[in-house]
This record gives structure tokens, C-alpha cells and sequence, in this order.
């Protein structure tokens, strides 16, 4: 991307948040962001977080799979893989066939696997897992995401977090700040009168109600974009998806579609230099109720076809070295297969960090399939250490003020 | 607390309860506007138009394979082919019931098909969708049980949430969960137990073959006794169905979710529950309730805005330029579901069983650039005398579009477009337009 191209992109200010947010609290001011893209691009050696959401619950027991044991086998006789089917980790565990991609990066050490992870008393619905994930509070509801809240302490730049999704994921948001969204496909404004007019409709009114001022605020943001990004971004990259019924088997938990052409464009922009240290990406259709293993394993194989190139590219520049990808989802499902050849909500499930800084290998401990609570694995690791680590090794700052005290860490995952 | 005029009161029945106005509705009184919209009259102009035929689906297709892989290759084409136009003709009749409606009816299908959102991106049979939608029409405005009963064995829903899966000895748990969830109780109302025999109660029930509904087997029936939500019996899917309704969480739920929708984004109060719980009550009468709510001292509050939904939005301006999605060519049909689909918002396609996000979800810069994009598509196939002829154009489209009146912002903006087609596409992006307040 050349600078051009790159001052367009700060120029995007398309903030939405949950609805936390007041009407314009997220003020972004169109001249210094041009000066901060001249003036302040991301200095080579800081890192930058790479988040990718799998909505739906995606089975981790189908994903690094425990061939070997029996306990597994015999809980799910039909949806089972053999120890010759999987992807050897060592360890008795295996990557799902479709993941040949990750297995290279495994064996080139910079897949690190960190096994169980989850939170104490688990919830099964799939909207409050997720927020729990998001928002990083298990306890109790809060309205702002965990990086969201990185963006309220660390100058509410919204431009320090960009999603590239449809919808800005609650993660996102903060209190004061939501991150910018960016389209996978260009932006185009009418030119002339209509053009001119169409931008005036963006201006404050005095006196105007709280939505109306929002609407008011959305165009204005729109427009600044468009007359510097216009259709720059991307042209004709967006498709319509591939909808046969495996690939819809599992799409009633929502999520999006075209992860390998957001890995994309977020790769384009860390090449650039662009000041964003943290964004979004989604895959969903893993809520495999029923008829799991194909519709699974081809998930896996889009995951897998996406976020490989995305890793080997990344390493091949010196800002993309210090990328850190992690890749999580709401919760895992439960060991017995529940007759539909599928499986029903479960608990913990492993998450992957990737990248050149990261070390490659297993974290946690992998959960019993025998020492179960009500059907479902223990989890071993809490999300939120996970979260602590990046927060510290990749966006260097203190986690505890972001994370209600949550102190602990793991430790090596992530070389500094 | 000060409250909207009369007249803006009309304007907000109009919209809350309906797509908005059609031209001459802001002439009527409020209380001839209430009898319109929430009356025991039927819909007879949503019901002039006959749902579609030709939905059945592509036969067999991917059943069996064709040895040769290109023959294959090209049938399944053709047979994607094939449910694209079926989907496109059910959306866009759906669309056309919207825009001639004059009842309430419509606008509430159009409300429990988010509440019980059930996507063809899964489903993939259009009879199927078409089924679902009849249904959630006869009820919509009819007792929430029937509804919810109806619902909770609806062919498309049990192809949705995997209920044909679900059977006697082998529970899924994916209807029973977000049946107490999303549709009748909230999160925190029931237990993970109840989820289990929940699913229980819900086994049985099978797809029919060739597109046929779903029909109940006895065999595969788990017909031992269950314990959930504090009762114990053989309880089957109206079993389960009556047992969530009659938890005490419910009410106040189904009347949240119908609030944030047709009222405000501020819940209600406890005291306000508590009123309309009554107007709701043992019969669970959603007109009843439905009157009752639009006659609380909050549907005249000024701060009760909503940010219309996309679909309401485009349905909202063609009623008011009285163009009919139907009688386009098919060319333009697409052009108007391929503007919804840019803005995020498709009949029979929510982004997941938890339904659309709402408010500032639909301000995004994408949601933004494909409106205006739209609104132009849809302004050239309208004939528009009314501003044409005015010599008030900006005041002229204020009149068509049904708005309270506009900002000196966008007097000033609308003033810098002469062509009355740019003027009202302009118009239908304003903030006055795309809120309705």
C-alpha cells in the first residue's frame, strides 16, 4: 500500500459502537488524523494484535483432536477421528485433517496450542459466551469489550483499532471510544450538486435528538472517508458465498463469511504501517448441532486456507514479524456426540496464537475426558491469561487496568 | 414531560406500527389511525396479493451424484440457480405486502420473523420459509401462544435449530435452548437442566420428504417423564412450549422485545410491565398489548426514536412514492434485494437465530454509501407529480415522505437540488427520514 493509499485509509472514521457509546464521543478530527498518518506511522518494531472470532461454538475436541485416547473414540463413535486421520502433534493429539497449513506452521514453531481454555461456570448460550469472551467479564454483564477498553486508556484513538467486518464486534467498543470499521468493498459518493448537498445533510442540527445526531454524524463520517478513500481500499474483491448445505449446516450463531479476504486487507494495512495495533476478523457457521464432521473440517480447511498465507506473508516484512494472531471461539462443545452425528454446547476449547513472536508448542493442560462436569470438559486455562499476555507482550500495557485485576499471565508464550 | 403533536403521533403510528405513510395516511385522526392499524379488520390489500408458486425445491438435488463430475457440476449450478429466483420472488412478495399494507398485521410478521429468526441461508426450501412466514402472519397480532406453539414445530425452524435431529434416546439441544432464550424467556430464566429436558419434550418431529412439513413420529418420541422449569410429566412440544409461557420471566420478555422494536430503546419500567403485563394477559393477547403500549405516555415522548431498520426504511419509501416491488422488472427487483443486502438487512436472511442488531448498527459507512445508492435506484422508478409540480419542492417532499418537518440543516442541504427525483432520493438519506422520530 503507498502512502496515499495508507492517508486514505486514517481518514476512515466509520465508528459505531453497542450503544454505550454518547453521540459523539468518538470525535475524530479530520486534520490531525491526516497530520498523525504523515507525521506518526507505527514505528516498525511495535506489534500488533490480530483477533479472529470463530462465532458458532466451534468443536476443539474435533480440532486438536485426542485420537488416540479411548475415552474419545467411544464417546463419539460416529464423528470420531482416527489416530491416522489427524494431523500428529505429539502429545496424543492431532489437528483436524483440514489444517494442513497450520500443521507447517506447527512444525516450523510458530503455532503455539493453548489447550482447555475457558471460564469457571460456563454458559452454554452462545450470545452471552460470547459477550462473556468479549466483554472479558464472566461474572457479571458489562457494556465495553476488552479492547475497547484498551482504547479508552490509551488515548481513545479509534484509528488504534479498526475491524473489517460488516458490524463492529463488541469487543470493540469502549466507553468512550469504538474502534473504526472499515468495508471489505469501496466506498463511492455521487459527485456534483448531489454530492455537495448529500455532505450537508452531515452537519449538526441544534437541538437535534440523540438518533437523528447519530445519523447526522454517520454521514459526515462517510463522507470524509469517501473523498479521500473512495473505491481505493478494494474493487470487486466481496463475492457472494458459496452456500451449499454443508456449508450452512452450522450458520444459526451468526459470524461472517470471506475470512481469507479480511486477512487480506488487514495484512495490506500492517504492511502500510498504518497507527492500528489491534483489529477484528470473523469466521462463522461452527454451531454444528448436527452432521458435524464434514461441515467442520471444511470450516477448518477455510480457516486453514486463509490464515496460513496470512502468517507466511506477514513474516516476510518487518512490521508484519510482529504480528500476533489469536484465534478463539465462545466455547467448545460436548464430548458425546449427541446422535445427530453433531454435538450440543459445551465448555472449553483451545485457542491458537500465531505469528514469528510467538513460541510454538502446547500451553495448559489438556482437559480429562473422563473427570468431566455434567458431560463437559474442565477447562485448565482462564481466556483472560491469555488475554493478559497479548495485552502485555503485544500492545505493552499493564493488563490489570484493563482486565478488573486479572493478573496472571502465561508465561513464554509470546517472545519478548 | 413534553410530547410529539398529534400529528406526529399519527406519523409515529404510522411507522411503528406500519412501513410508515402512505400518502394521505397523516390526513386521519389518531384514534381513525389506531382503529386502521390495530382494528379487527383484515388486511384486503396485502391479501389481493397471492404468495407465490413455484417454490417447490430443485429436485433431489445432491442426493444423488452424477457420475459425471461435470454434469454434476452443472446441475448443482442450475439448481442454485434454481432457489436464488425462488428466494427472490418469496422476498420480493413479502416486500410488496409491506408496501400496500394497511393493517398492522403486516408490520408485526414482520417483527416475529426476527424474534424467531429462521434464515434460507440454512433452511433452503422457499415452501418452507413461506410456510413459516403464513404462519407468523396469522398470528401476528392473535395470542403469543398459539404462536409460540406453532412456531416451536414449524417445518423451517426445526430444519433451522436441528429439531428433526432430536430424537427419543439421542437428545439436540439447540431448539429447546434458544426456544427459552430467545423466543419466550431470556437468558438467566431457565437452567441448563431445563435445556436438557427441554429437548426431551421436543423430540419426534421429522422432515417430510420431498418438501413435505414436519410430522410427528411416535416412535422416535422420548415419551418418559421429564422434570423442568419446577414441573414434572410427559410433557411434549406444547407441553414445553406452555410450560416456558407460563414461567412468570415471559411476559415481561415478549413485552421488552416488542418495545425495543415498536417504542424505544430505553426499556420499559417495572410499573410500565406491569400495566401492559395486564393488557397481555392470561391469553396473552399481542393486540391488546399492542394498544395498550402505543397508549403509554412514552410513545409521545420525544425521545423515542428509533433508527428505522433497513427493510423499513426501503419499504417506507416506496409506499410513500407508491411503487410496488412486484410490478418492477425483474432487473430492478434484484437491484432492490441486492441495496437491502448492502445495507445488511434481508427478509428471510437474519444474520442469526438471535436476530438483527438495531440503532447504530444500521449508521455504519457502508450501510450509509449503499442507502444513498438505493434511494436513487428506487426514485427513477417513481412517478412523482407532487414534487414535480410543487413550488415548494423541499416542503413538497417533507409531504410525500410523511417527515415531521425538516432541520434548517436540511432545508439547506435538500435547497442545493433541483431534480425532484435527486431531491427525494437526497431527502430519504436525511436524518429526519432514516430516524424516525
Amino acid at each position: 500500500m503507498d502512502n496515499l493509499t495508507r492517508r486514505r485509509f486514517l481518514t476512515l472514521s466509520g465508528v459505531t459502537a453497542t450503544g454505550a457509546l454518547a453521540v459523539g464521543a468518538t470525535q475524530v478530527n479530520w486534520s490531525d488524523l491526516m497530520a498523525a498518518a504523515v507525521d506518526d506511522p507505527l514505528p516498525s518494531d511495535e506489534s500488533v494484535l490480530v483477533v479472529i472470532t470463530l462465532y458458532g461454538g466451534n468443536d476443539g475436541l474435533n480440532t486438536v483432536v485426542p485420537a488416540g485416547d479411548p475415552a474419545y473414540q467411544k464417546a463419539r463413535p460416529d464423528l470420531a477421528y482416527e489416530q491416522g486421520d489427524v494431523l500428529d502433534l505429539g502429545d496424543g493429539l492431532g489437528l483436524n485433517p483440514g489444517m494442513k497449513g497450520l500443521k507447517g506452521l506447527w512444525d516450523e514453531k510458530q503455532l503455539a496450542i493453548v489447550r482447555g481454555v475457558g471460564y469457571p461456570e460456563p454458559d452454554r448460550s452462545h450470545f452471552r459466551s460470547m459477550a462473556i469472551w468479549q466483554t472479558a467479564s464472566p461474572k457479571s454483564p458489562v457494556p465495553t469489550g476488552w479492547l475497547g477498553r484498551w482504547l479508552d486508556a490509551t488515548g481513545a484513538d479509534p484509528l488504534r483499532a479498526v475491524s473489517v467486518e460488516p458490524t463492529l464486534p463488541p469487543l470493540l467498543a469502549g466507553e468512550t471510544t469504538a474502534a473504526a470499521s472499515l468495508p471489505l468493498r469501496g466506498l463511492a459518493l455521487p459527485k456534483g450538486a448531489l454530492g455537495t448537498a448529500y455532505a450537508a445533510l452531515g452537519k449538526p442540527s441544534p437541538g437535534e435528538g440523540h438518533w437523528q445526531a447519530r445519523a447526522a454524524k454517520a454521514v459526515q463520517d462517510l463522507q470524509e472517508a469517501t473523498k479521500v478513500l473512495g473505491a481505493a481500499v478494494r474493487t470487486g474483491h466481496e463475492q457472494e458465498d458459496e452456500e451449499d448445505e454443508q456449508r450452512t449446516q452450522g450458520a444459526s450463531a451468526g459470524g461472517t463469511s470471506q475470512l481469507g479476504a479480511q486477512l487480506e486487507l488487514i495484512a495490506g494495512l500492517i504492511e502500510a504501517g498504518v497507527p492500528t495495533r489491534a483489529y477484528s476478523a470473523s469466521l462463522g457457521g461452527f454451531d454444528t448441532h448436527a452432521d458435524e464432521r464434514g461441515t467442520q473440517q471444511r470450516l477448518l480447511t477455510e480457516l486453514d486456507g486463509a490464515l496460513t498465507p496470512f502468517v507466511q506473508r506477514l513474516r516476510k516484512t518487518d512490521r508484519g514479524k510482529n504480528a500476533v494472531v489469536l484465534v478463539y471461539s465462545e466455547f467448545g462443545r460436548r464430548v458425546h456426540a449427541n446422535g445427530s452425528d453433531g454435538t450440543d454446547h459445551g465448555t472449553a476449547g483451545p485457542v491458537f496464537v500465531l505469528g514469528n513472536k510467538v513460541s510454538g508448542g502446547f500451553f495448559g493442560e489438556q482437559p480429562s475426558l473422563t473427570d468431566l462436569s455434567n458431560g463437559d470438559l474442565k477447562p485448565t486455562t482462564d481466556f483472560r491469561d491469555i488475554y493478559a499476555t497479548v495485552l502485555r507482550d503485544v500492545l505493552g500495557t499493564d493488563p490489570t487496568k484493563i482486565l478488573a485485576n486479572h493478573k496472571t499471565t502465561i508465561d513464554g508464550l509470546l517472545r519478548v | 414531560m413534553t410530547e410529539i403533536s398529534e400529528r406526529a403521533a399519527v406519523r409515529r403510528l404510522n411507522d411503528r406500527l406500519g412501513f410508515g405513510p402512505a400518502p394521505g395516511d397523516l390526513e386521519a385522526g389518531l384514534d381513525a389511525t389506531l382503529r386502521r392499524l390495530l382494528g379487527p379488520a383484515t388486511d384486503a390489500a396485502a391479501a389481493a396479493l397471492p404468495p407465490p408458486t413455484g417454490l417447490a425445491p430443485p429436485a433431489a438435488m445432491g442426493k444423488k451424484k452424477d457420475p459425471d463430475a461435470q454434469k454434476d457440476k452443472a446441475a448443482k449450478k442450475a439448481a442454485a440457480r434454481q432457489r436464488v429466483a425462488q428466494e427472490r420472488k418469496l422476498t420480493t412478495w413479502w416486500l410488496d405486502r409491506m408496501v400496500v399494507s394497511r393493517t398492522a398485521s403486516e408490520r408485526l410478521t414482520w417483527f416475529w420473523h426476527g424474534h424467531f429468526a429462521t434464515s434460507n441461508q440454512k433452511v433452503r426450501n422457499a415452501v418452507w420459509m413461506l410456510g413459516q412466514n403464513q404462519t407468523q402472519r396469522k398470528y401476528a397480532l392473535g395470542r403469543f401462544g398459539d404462536l409460540a406453539e406453532a412456531m416451536v414445530v414449524d417445518t423451517a425452524m426445526i430444519r433451522w435449530l436441528d429439531g428433526q435431529k432430536n430424537r427419543r434416546g439421542s437428545p439436540n439441544e439447540n431448539l429447546a435452548r434458544e426456544f427459552m432464550e430467545l423466543f419466550t424467556l431470556g437468558i438467566g430464566h431457565y437452567q441448563e437442566t431445563d435445556v436438557a429436558q427441554g429437548a426431551r419434550c421436543l423430540t419426534g418431529w421429522v422432515l417430510g420428504r420431498d418438501g413435505k412439513g414436519a410430522t410427528f413420529q411416535r416412535r422416535r418420541f422420548d415419551s418418559d417423564s421429564k422434570t423442568l422449569l419446577g414441573k414434572t410429566g410427559n410433557f411434549d412440544a406444547k407441553g414445553f412450549a406452555g410450560l416456558a409461557l407460563t414461567q412468570p420471566a415471559s411476559a415481561g420478555f415478549v413485552i421488552g422485545r416488542l418495545w425495543f422494536r415498536l417504542v424505544s430503546a430505553t426499556p420499559p419500567d417495572a410499573a410500565t410491565i406491569a400495566r401492559l403485563t395486564t393488557a397481555y394477559g392470561d391469553g396473552r393477547n399481542v393486540r391488546s398489548l399492542l394498544t395498550a403500549m402505543v397508549a403509554e405516555p412514552a410513545f409521545r415522548d420525544p425521545e423515542s426514536a428509533l433508527v428505522k431498520q433497513p427493510v423499513e426504511w426501503a419499504a417506507g419509501l416506496l409506499r410513500a412514492m407508491r411503487v410496488q416491488p412486484g410490478k418492477l422488472a425483474e432487473k430492478e427487483q434484484t437491484k432492490l434485494l441486492a441495496g437491502l443486502r448492502g445495507m445488511g438487512q434481508l427478509p428471510f436472511r437474519p444474520p442469526s437465530v438471535g436476530g438483527w442488531p438495531a440503532g447504530a448498527s444500521w449508521l455504519t459507512t457502508s450501510a450509509g454509501v449503499t442507502r444513498l445508492q438505493l434511494a436513487q435506484h428506487l426514485v427513477k422508478q417513481a412517478e412523482l407529480p407532487a414534487v414535480e409540480e410543487a413550488n415548494d419542492k423541499v416542503a413538497a417532499v417533507a409531504a410525500l415522505l410523511g417527515v415531521d418537518g425538516w432541520s434548517e440543516r436540511t432545508k439547506a442541504a435538500l435547497a442545493g437540488v433541483k431534480d425532484p427525483k435527486q431531491l427525494t432520493a437526497l431527502a430519504a438519506c436525511a436524518p429526519e427520514y432514516v430516524v424516525s422520530g
